[in-house]
């Protein structure tokens, strides 16, 4: 059987060369393989194509933290294609160099959304050679888009998108590579995995081959070639998110001000 | 300065349109707090874009020692469990969508045409910042859009204008407008929508005071009431 168990995340992303196009799942620090980009980080790599939903700093005051912004802010960055990506999260003197990267052009941000974006991800995961979506007729994405009246309704033609390296957070894997996710980890993961030419994932537990229920797969192991564990109490594990908890939540904190908003 | 309708009632008269076993997702803004508006006797299940269907409230501040890290919500605020939750991923949910299966949204927004036309993302667009999100796959997919916004912007403009200055996020979506003044029927099939009704008027306000806040004329709906909610 081959070994897809990797001991360390640098050694997961080795092999990411100059100019690939990774792709990952971000919803905050949720779903989000914070190990990987981490890695990513501390090795020399240029001329990157960022491919995810969210491309925002995690907001928790953690050192660890690490969000695709980082590998930005390093000058790592050509490219983003994201569908949310606002001035919010971005303050400080970091925030100035990314600011000015972004506006003047040296990192090219192309714009999409949600929908769209994770539609080009399972185009590219089914072979299909483009699909016509509905999402964008009439604005600012039709640009440079071919359009067509199907059964009377317009549709823009929207391009797959094949990332060379997909970063994927899951709960469990087993050795072959299967995955399970945990709640809303899952979110764009599945998606990232299948589109990708390598997709490495890193996973709070590794089980033996037959501890998973075939039914209870989220991701079957032919699209994962790389399984990572993450140490108990690593970034991104219910032990780090207990920590941010009460480092960043605590009442009073700004956990208040966000919830504020329900209470009427 | 006459007394418009609070947002809480804004939240509260769109929550009167759901019905019994919908599906809906709210989007940020007013319309976020009809969370708590359903009306008794009805069960509605809140979609989220992160691939949730059928939660339970959102977190209150006693409550945040059970804060799961994997149940956020589109806004970045933190949902419970609830029974016969479901869970799924990005593709699925945004093919529930664009597939219109979802039963209506609730969006705010910048602005809104006299055709249904949407613009709530952006004041412009700026190279460097993506606003779009969910919004745009929301507006254009579900089978009802609901609009719950002020009736003016800050500066005293309408909000509900002839042609949207601002970027769109779709064309003609838009079904039913509630304001601080009043309900607003967009007529007419989505992308095919024909002009304004007005349905209900907030207490103590006439139609000619709508609209003399409001750029396109109104059709004035042959039984006009007041809100009630």
């Amino acid at each position: 059987m081959k070994n897809k168990i990797v001991s360390s995340f640098d050694e997961a992303v080795a092999d990411v060369f100059d100019g690939a196009v990774i792709a990952y799942s971000q919803w905050g620090a949720t779903g989000l393989a914070q190990n990987l980009i981490s890695a990513l980080t501390r090795k020399e790599v240029k001329d990157l194509t960022l491919v995810g939903q969210q491309f925002i700093p995690i907001r928790y005051a953690i050192e660890e933290a690490c969000s695709p912004v980082a590998l930005a802010m390093q000058g790592k960055v050509k490219k983003v294609i994201t569908s949310w990506a606002t001035a919010l999260g971005f303050t400080g003197p970091s925030a100035e160099i990314l600011k000015e990267a972004l506006s003047s052009g040296r990192i090219e941000m192309e714009a999409t959304c949600h929908g769209n974006l994770v539609a080009r991800l399972e185009a590219a995961a089914s072979g299909y050679g483009a699909v016509y979506i509905p999402t964008g007729v009439g604005t600012f994405l039709e640009e440079g888009k071919e359009k067509r009246v199907i059964d009377g309704r317009e549709y823009l033609l929207e391009k797959p998108i094949k990332p060379d390296f997909g970063f994927v957070r899951a709960h469990k894997a087993d050795k072959l590579g299967n995955l399970v996710y945990h709640r809303s980890q899952r979110i764009m993961n599945p998606s990232v995995a299948m589109a990708s030419k390598v997709t490495i994932a890193e996973v709070d537990e590794i089980l033996e081959i037959g501890e998973l229920d075939p039914d209870h797969v989220h991701t079957p192991h032919i699209y994962v070639d790389r399984i990572v564990r993450i140490p108990r109490g690593g970034p991104g594990t219910e032990e780090w998110f207990q920590c941010i908890k009460y480092k960043g939540f605590q009442p009073g904190g700004q956990m208040r001000a966000v919830m504020s908003r329900y209470q009427i | 300065m006459k007394e418009r309708l609070s947002e809480a009632a804004v939240a509260a008269r769109v929550a009167k349109e759901f019905q019994d076993g919908w599906c809906v997702n709210l989007g940020i803004g007013i319309g976020s707090i009809a969370v708590n508006m359903v009306p008794p006797g009805i069960d509605i299940y809140w979609e989220c874009e992160n691939g949730v269907l059928g939660y339970g409230p959102a977190l209150t501040m006693d409550e945040w020692e059970k804060l799961d890290f994997n149940l956020p919500d589109a806004s970045g605020n933190y949902i419970t469990e609830k029974a016969g939750m479901a869970i799924f991923d990005f593709a699925t949910s945004f093919g529930m969508m664009r597939g219109g299966h979802l039963d209506a949204t609730v969006l705010g927004a910048l602005q809104v045409s006299g055709k249904g036309d949407l613009a709530n993302w952006t004041f412009e667009r700026v190279p460097w910042t993506v606003g779009t999100g969910g919004g745009f796959d929301l507006a254009a997919g579900a089978k009802r859009c609901f609009v719950t916004t002020l009736h003016t912007a800050k500066d005293g403009k309408p909000k509900i204008v002839n042609e949207c200055t601002f970027p769109l996020t779709a064309p003609q979506c838009v079904d039913l407008i509630v304001t601080d003044l009043a309900v607003i029927e967009v007529v007419g099939p989505k992308l095919r929508k024909e002009g304004l009704l007005l349905r209900e008027i907030a207490p103590g306000w006439t139609v000619e005071e709508v609209q003399a806040l409001t750029e396109p004329r109104l059709m004035i709906a042959p039984d006009l009431k007041e809100i009630e909610l």
